[in-house]
């Protein structure tokens, strides 16, 4: 017996009245769980997060590209398909990470292995949990578009030094709209079956038809409508204006303003949906 | 430590804790034996801060828990029933990542998962996986985390479920120099043997409420005899008719003691002196294939206040 001689109680640091902590507090406190675990499984992530969408871009953007006449009015502006491609596929990627980051990881956060129900048996709040594994999907996210954009930035895709940097920002925001809303839908499905027919249904066709591969106009007219009430094709219209410097003011700001709506919905969806699933 | 009055827990129609009072003092090892789906469990999420009573009231350590969840929790240890430790984490990172929720700095958070580790015997398995480690040891490494922010109040639900005996009976062992340093523990269990080891006091809970309260001893006294005689008729007495025949049995021994349980395998005669039952048997004429005599034990209080055995 060691330990356990000091006194007991005698270990916590002091914190406010009622104990809750702030959010930056929090946050700060589970970093160092999400670091940890990102670091003992980063060799598994590396395949689907980094290689897939080079094996994308050398597949469709380098080699059938290479097929495809590179006429910048077809191409809403690109000198090259390989130009086209590139800016609306990180996007839609960061959208296919953030979506499997916060399916099946977050279910069994809370179904198997229950890391969440350690996580608020201490003094964090459900809350916090949530927000925090939000924040840890988005710096992953983040990772690995930028990675894509020094890969890809040798192959003279994009115009100017900034307009990928601003680009990366948008790409992350896509990325978390669509996690967000995914860890919401994940709280709230009693079997994880349900993530089979969300992927197939909804997310794979979102992902080929959003604009990420081909111009929406040639959906046709009704077609282009419905691919651009979808936030990916917000997300894949401003990363690619910005990054081929073809900025449309306001239909940016559109774009933008989508994005950041759909996040803080998404971000409410998830906090209560895990709130819910947490207070049994 | 903990007092309730009324505490109620519902799930839409189902009621699993159906308004119950407790009083918890300090230093004490408070027991909640019952078996699965007597509400225990629901009682301890609710102890924990974790779960939002349905009504009743709830003081944890003096406070309101709905108000004041995040500081009860700061000063509480939780081993809940189904480990939840992080296999993707190894065991010493299970222990150091878990005081950062506490708020424990770096340093310190790294000397607590040595010495703790020490505690409970896995100084050795410090960079092993969690997966790789056995039941025992997982369980071990559970109370080793819920310590981690040296609690004033140790919540254990059923923390030997599962464990062979020997694992058992060192966990019992690391739970008594626990309670001997001070603090408070609070344990549910469906086994009478953890309850009459463990438990300075216990609640009896059934059906979501509290069938009884006391020392185990106490409850023995109140609501058992001193001993109990197990008799068993082979399969040529009781194969005569489709109804138990130890039921009729239990007619022509029924005088032979204060009161008999009928068991689908076994009758119970509950009398002061065992042996002097057994020779009553004898006496008439009847040849049990087994007998047995016991002191009583929790399971009997179980079974005269719930009609049930603890373990189906």
């Amino acid at each position: 017996m060691t330990s356990t001689d000091v006194p007991a109680g005698s270990g916590i640091p002091g914190g406010s009245p009622g104990g809750a902590l702030g959010t930056l507090t929090a946050l700060g406190r589970l970093s160092d769980y999400w670091v940890t675990a990102s670091l003992r499984t980063w060799r598994g992530s590396v395949v689907s997060a980094f290689l897939s969408p080079i094996f994308y871009v050398l597949a469709m953007g380098v080699l059938l590209g290479g097929f495809i006449e590179g006429d910048p009015d077809r191409l809403e502006g690109a000198p090259t398909y390989l130009a086209f491609i590139v800016p609306g596929l990180v996007a839609a990627h960061a959208m296919q990470t953030a979506m499997a980051e916060t399916s099946w990881p977050v279910f069994s956060n809370f179904k198997w292995n229950r890391v969440y129900d350690s996580m608020v048996a201490t003094p964090l709040t459900v809350r916090q949990v949530a927000l925090a594994h939000l924040v840890s999907v988005t710096v992953r996210i983040t990772l690995i578009c930028a990675v894509f954009v020094v890969v890809t930035a040798p192959f003279g895709v994009y115009a100017t030094w900034w307009g990928p940097l601003l680009g990366l920002g948008v790409q992350a925001l896509t990325g978390i709209c669509f996690g967000s809303l995914m860890y919401g839908y994940s709280c709230r499905i009693t079997t994880d079956a349900a993530f089979g027919v969300l992927f197939r249904l909804v997310v794979f066709p979102m992902f080929l038809f959003s604009g990420a591969f081909f111009p929406v106009a040639n959906l046709g007219p009704v077609g282009e409508r419905l691919a651009q009430l979808t936030p990916l094709w917000h997300g894949v219209h401003l990363s690619r204006m910005l990054c081929l410097d073809t900025v449309d003011g306001p239909v940016a700001l559109l774009n933008l303003a989508v994005l950041l709506v759909v996040t803080a919905v998404g971000v409410r969806w998830a906090v209560t949906g895990l709130e819910r699933r947490m207070a049994w | 430590m903990i007092s309730a009055r009324g505490l109620r827990k519902a799930f839409g129609e189902f009621e699993a804790v159906r308004g119950i009072d407790l009083d918890v003092r300090r230093g004490e090892a408070f027991g909640f034996l019952g078996p699965n789906g007597a509400g225990k469990s629901s009682t301890m999420r609710m102890v924990a801060a974790v779960s939002p009573p349905t009504d009743g009231e709830l003081r944890i350590l003096g406070m309101d828990p709905a108000v004041d969840g995040p500081a009860i929790r700061g000063r509480i240890g939780v081993c809940p029933q189904a480990d939840t430790l992080d296999s993707e984490l190894n065991v010493r990172d299970n222990l150091v990542i878990y005081a950062r929720y506490f708020g424990i700095g770096r340093a310190e958070a790294r000397a607590r998962a040595d010495e703790l580790l020490e505690l409970v015997n896995l100084t050795e398995k410090a960079k092993a996986k969690v997966d790789d480690l056995s039941g025992g040891m997982k369980r071990r490494l559970t109370i080793a985390r819920s310590l981690v922010n040296r609690p004033e109040l140790l919540l254990l639900d059923e923390p030997t479920t599962g464990l062979d005996p020997q694992a058992r009976h060192l966990l019992w062992d690391q739970l008594f120099r626990l309670k001997s340093s001070g603090v408070t523990l609070v344990i549910t269990t469906h086994y009478m043997d953890e309850a009459e080891q463990l438990c300075d006091r216990l609640v009896v809970m059934d059906g979501g409420v509290i069938a009884a309260e006391g020392s185990p001893a106490a409850l023995i006294a109140e609501h058992s005899s001193r001993e109990v005689a197990e008799v068993r008729f082979g399969s040529a007495d009781t194969a005569a008719d489709a109804v138990n025949p130890h039921e009729r049995y239990a007619e022509q021994l029924a005088d032979l003691g204060d009161r008999v349980e009928v068991l689908p395998d076994r009758l119970l005669v509950y009398a002061a002196d065992g042996d002097t039952v057994l020779e009553g048997v004898h006496a008439r004429g009847l040849h049990p294939v087994a007998t047995l005599v016991r002191r009583s034990t929790l399971e009997d209080v179980f079974l005269r206040l719930t009609g049930r055995t603890l373990v189906d």
